[in-house]
């Protein structure tokens, strides 16, 4: 730390203040005891230049720790204009039901003026399994868009110009047979594999800990990763290969810290496998990008985004001797916090939200989804999506949020919550590595017991009242049921069922068996899995087909309970 | 010796999102009751078997995924295929209200939605027992 | 009489009479009790394969995997998992089943969750007569996991014929095994986890301590040598684990009976390797043990300690409730009074317990 600045270690004014404000709350008391963030860390009653931290040293350690926009340790930002430049990509996440019903809801999301699409998977395609399997049932096109085959696929980006429109995927257990479909889509739209852009989710420790769609054990779900970096460095140079995700680590119920903390050392873990893989850091490291949430507690919020920057920086330059400054710098999509929604007084969550989006923008997110206010009950209706859209759009035009870069730097409070949310979650990547890495302490347990812990104070301190939530535990209405919930028709399970049937009946079913047994030597040596999946994809060869040849080989992931 | 009350914890359906399954399982615990937590992707089937041989007095389930009319109705079938008609049977999650009394009617004795305290559950099972 | 009716019912394979049995076990229902003593006329047949370890070990999948390897054998396999209870609630949550829920549905395995109910020893008191009477239910083989935190969880050496010891590489610890106390109740010894670095360090280790043992047992080796051979290969040992692995070689070098070697063996309970031989191995334990009479004698003093255990437990209970409780602290006050000595007392009171028949 540099000591040319002069630190301001004392403030002759705050002593005699701080008397004056004891003497007078001892008569008139705060509303609390105690202050806490909305993840329950303390809030102090003032902050001032002696809790800027190595910032309060002056000119040298503001470069050192908080910088310029677009420079290490890129605490401001990763681009030097940030939103005066372009506004954040703003991507509703959305799929239901079958290929032809989500491709019109894309279609309507790109007329409104969203500019990405983000594709929703119904439960059995992320688990890997065809909608006629036996787990299915119930399930087929429930939380998204169900696809089998390359069939549905095609239908899916029907009229949707592949090269124009950025796609991201929340899929990561079968993420390769997904990439490898939208790669043969593409293909036969006439796109190159290298004009494509979009995302993967294809973080598969998350799902271990907190969003529960795995399928494989974590040493062949981790060599699937690493093979989809290689392909990718190689074929896809503009896809973002993974998109490592704190967000369901919240949702799960950690704190801002733990969120950072957990996501970050998962993407310690991708890093390793990948350069033990054999692969430059350099190559891949560009290409990884993160995934975070938005909750309420906006300059918590703020300072988390900032802090993960700053740590993951660190992390590449110093650990990983990264030198692309692309490597440093820590990319990431906001979702705004579904667990923050309440199913009572639901149009309250319009407010929420758009205190999380403001917190996102205010945090420099490159892209986002805003919640739409009826999710805490069912998938969200047409209106209701679309005043989630508007409210990106009224932060971007109207609030004055994106016309500077990082408006919060410099707020004694934030960048003494920056400071913070990075010293605790250091400590949480020393310990991780001290259990053996990301990968060893999810085996034993280690995040998804400290995550459980948090989850479950939360819950108590809203039963006992210490955390008001409007609407639940304090200022409750009686209310009649909700109106106008989007259903899934019942039906489609049936349709694409009959749909898979007819599909295996017309394609070259002995194509289909010789992929198949292509992919499973591929699987027992030590070869690139993509190619052979792109080619069993090609044939038509169905998302459960090629995951249960993969099953065979690698087995499936087990979970232990912990509590 | 003290009788204690035994709860099968149980996510049917295929969707990941425990949260609120280990909150309430720890709830319970924290109460006094034995939880027996079965996790992840169980079908019907498996929650109702599990639930015999541990002789639970309570199925506690939770969906999100909207499978509940068709998956919590399965297990209240099947229980009572197998002659079983003293387990409480409680369904939680992201439930709409209009579903709520096709479910009772199906034997789901409550339906918990998104906010509900523990202790409401707790108080629940307390009071609704179907064996001494 | 409805015991004799459940009886018949938990013989002829009935699920739910036998999950009610277990459940009056756990709760010590008195008629429960009157339904054990109809089944204890029938003879013992199954095996009884305890499986024990630190936690972290995975001793659940490698039961789920033996449940898998005995099936498939055409076994019928009942299993009694135990979790630890909350010392402050009494709560608790039993996690075992999760990893062997795929079996949840075959009508050839039975799956029982316990809380150990401030149980100490690894297993819950009712564990005992829960696998007689999973026994009687015609399960060839009746697996009993223990708690597995950690403790030295021993009592299931009084419960199964056979112990398997589960350890595992990169637990932090390296004499795990030696510390946890628990080597001499081991019949049969897996390192799980096999893919692990370190794996055969700790079947190395584990080899060396018992070889170590079987010498010290042979007389050709004196401790002080035992404990620096073993010094030399786990190097190097703190005091505290130099006095452990002291405790523990010297512990197994007592026992009277000159069995064989136990096997150490390897297993990747993930994907399954391993699993066939552990089977293997643990069958061949029980025909030995058969064959020494060392089963026979096993069973008696599992008796004897059973027997002891419940006397005294029922003694205690009678000493606290009831008729009973009211005299023991009437005699109480008139011992501190100085009205009668304790000895008088105590014998008073034993005559009361007795006759009573309150114990």
């Amino acid at each position: 730390m540099s000591d040319t600045g002069k630190r301001p270690d004392s403030l002759p004014g705050l002593g005699p203040w701080n008397a004056c404000v004891d003497k007078s709350t001892a008569r008139f008391p705060e509303r609390r005891k105690d202050f806490v963030t909305g993840s329950g860390a303390p809030v102090a009653r003032l902050y001032t230049p002696l809790d800027l931290g190595p910032a309060a040293f002056g000119g040298a350690g503001y470069e050192e720790s908080i910088g310029y926009p677009g420079e290490y340790p890129y605490t401001r930002g990763v681009q030097n204009t940030m939103f005066r430049g372009r506004f954040w990509t703003m991507r509703q996440y959305a799929g239901f039901s079958t290929a032809e019903e989500s491709n019109k809801r894309y279609k309507f999301l790109l007329e409104q003026g969203t500019t990405g699409l983000s594709v929703a998977f119904d439960l059995p395609t992320q688990i890997g399994y065809d909608s006629d399997h036996p787990l299915s049932q119930g399930e087929v096109g429930k939380v998204g868009v169900a696809i089998d085959s390359l069939a549905d696929m095609e239908i899916l980006f029907d009229g949707i110009p592949m090269d124009k429109v950025s796609t991201s995927m929340t899929i990561n257990a079968p993420a390769a047979v997904l990439l490898a479909m939208y790669v043969a889509v593409a293909e036969k739209q006439g796109v190159g594999a290298d004009k494509l852009n979009g995302t993967i989710q294809n973080d598969i420790l998350k799902e271990y800990v907190a969003r529960g769609t795995y399928i494989f054990p974590p040493e062949p779900s981790m060599r699937l990763i690493t093979d989809i970096f290689a392909y990718c460095a190689k074929d896809v140079p503009n896809w973002n290969t993974i998109s490592i995700s704190g967000y369901h680590i919240r949702e799960a119920g950690s704190t801002a810290s733990q969120e950072v903390a957990f996501t970050l050392a998962d993407g310690v873990a991708y890093v390793e496998a990948a350069i033990k893989a054999g692969l430059d850091v350099d190559d891949f490291g560009p290409r990884l990008s993160f995934f975070f949430n938005a909750h309420n507690d906006l300059f918590e919020e703020v300072a988390k985004y900032r802090a993960a920057r700053r740590v993951w920086a660190k992390i590449m330059k110093e650990r990983f001797g990264a030198k692309n400054p692309k490597s440093l710098m820590l990319r990431f999509h906001t979702q705004t916090g579904g667990s923050t929604l309440t199913a009572q007084q639901p149009d309250n969550n319009v407010v929420r939200v758009a205190i999380q989006a403001l917190a996102a923008v205010l945090g420099g997110t490159q892209s986002l989804h805003t919640n739409s206010r009826d999710e805490a009950l069912a998938l969200p209706t047409e209106e209701s999506v679309r005043i989630a859209l508007r409210t990106q759009q009224i932060i971007a035009n109207e609030s004055g949020a994106a016309e500077t870069v990082d408006p919060l730097a410099g707020s004694y409070y934030v960048e003494s919550l920056t400071n913070r949310i990075e010293d605790e979650a250091w400590t949480y990547l020393k310990r991780i590595d001290g259990l053996g890495g990301a990968v060893r302490a999810i085996e034993q347990g280690y995040v998804q017991q400290e995550i459980q812990d948090s989850a479950y104070a939360y819950q108590m301190a809203i039963e006992s009242g210490d955390r008001v939530v409007v609407g639940l535990n304090k200022f409750q209405v009686k209310e009649g049921p909700p109106k106008g919930l989007l259903r899934v028709d019942p039906a489609v399970g049936e349709r694409q069922v009959a749909k898979l049937h007819a599909l295996k009946e017309r394609r070259d079913n002995a194509a289909v068996k010789a992929s198949l047994v292509a992919l499973d030597l591929a699987a027992k040596g030590d070869a690139n899995l993509m190619p052979p999946i792109i080619e069993a994809v090609r044939h038509y060869a169905t998302l459960g087909e090629i995951c249960d040849v993969l099953r065979g080989v690698f087995g499936e992931y087990r979970p232990s309970a912990m509590f | 010796m003290e009788k204690k009350i035994r709860v099968l914890v149980a996510k049917p359906g295929l969707d990941g999102h425990d949260r609120g399954a280990k909150v309430i399982a720890r709830a319970l615990r924290d109460d006094g009751m034995e939880v027996i937590y079965t996790g992840l992707r169980q079908t019907p089937e498996q929650i109702v078997d599990a639930a015999i041989q541990e002789d639970a007095d309570v199925i506690a389930m939770s969906i999100l995924s909207g499978a509940h009319n068709h998956l919590f109705p399965r297990v209240t079938e099947l229980l009572a295929d197998k002659g079983v008609d003293d387990v409480l049977v409680l369904g939680g999650g992201v439930i709409p209200e209009d579903d709520i009394p096709f479910l009772k009617g199906k034997g789901i004795a409550a339906v918990f939605g998104p906010g509900t305290p523990t202790k409401a559950t707790i108080e629940f099972i307390r009071a609704n027992l179907k064996r001494s | 009489m409805e015991a004799d009716s459940r009886a018949a019912r938990v013989v002829a394979g009935e699920v739910r009479a036998l999950a009610r049995l277990i459940t009056g076990l756990e709760n010590g229902e008195s008629q429960a009790n009157l339904v054990m003593r109809i089944l204890a006329a029938r003879p013992r047949r199954a095996q009884v394969i305890g499986i024990t370890g630190p936690p972290g070990s995975g001793k659940s999948t490698l039961t789920d995997k033996m449940i898998a390897a005995l099936r498939k054998r055409g076994a019928r396999v009942g299993i009694l998992a135990v979790d630890p209870s909350s010392p402050f609630t009494g709560g608790a949550i039993l996690g075992d089943r999760l990893r062997m829920q795929d079996h949840a549905t075959d009508p050839g395995v039975f799956i029982r969750s316990l809380a150990s109910r401030g149980h100490l020893g690894g297993i819950s008191r009712a564990t005992h007569s829960a696998a007689r009477a999973l026994d009687a239910a015609g399960y060839d083989f009746v697996i009993i996991e223990t708690v597995g935190v950690g403790q030295s969880e021993v009592d299931v050496v009084r419960v199964a014929d056979t112990v398997v010891l589960v350890a595992v590489p990169g637990l932090g610890d390296d004499i795990q095994v030696i510390k946890a106390g628990i080597m001499e109740i081991g019949d049969v010894f897996v390192v799980n986890k096999a893919d692990r670095d370190g794996a055969d360090r700790v079947v190395r280790e584990i080899r060396s301590m018992l070889e170590t043992a079987a010498a010290l047992r042979r007389g050709s080796l004196p401790v002080r040598a035992a404990v620096d051979t073993l010094g030399g290969r786990i190097a190097p040992l703190s005091a505290d684990q130099e006095h452990a692995a002291w405790a523990a070689a010297r512990a197994v070098a007592a026992e009277a009976d000159a069995r064989l070697m136990p096997p150490v063996l390897k297993t990747n309970a993930g994907t399954g390797e391993g699993v066939e031989a552990l089977v293997e191995a643990v069958a061949a334990h029980r025909r030995a043990a058969q064959a020494s009479g060392s089963l026979e004698a096993r069973r008696l003093e599992g008796a004897r300690t059973e027997l002891r255990s419940l006397v005294e437990e029922r003694l205690d209970a009678a000493l606290n409730e009831g008729e009973g409780g009211q005299r023991a602290i009437a005699l109480a006050k008139a011992v501190a009074a100085g009205e009668v000595d304790a000895w008088t007392a105590s014998t008073e009171l034993i005559g009361l317990l007795i006759q009573g028949g309150k114990a």
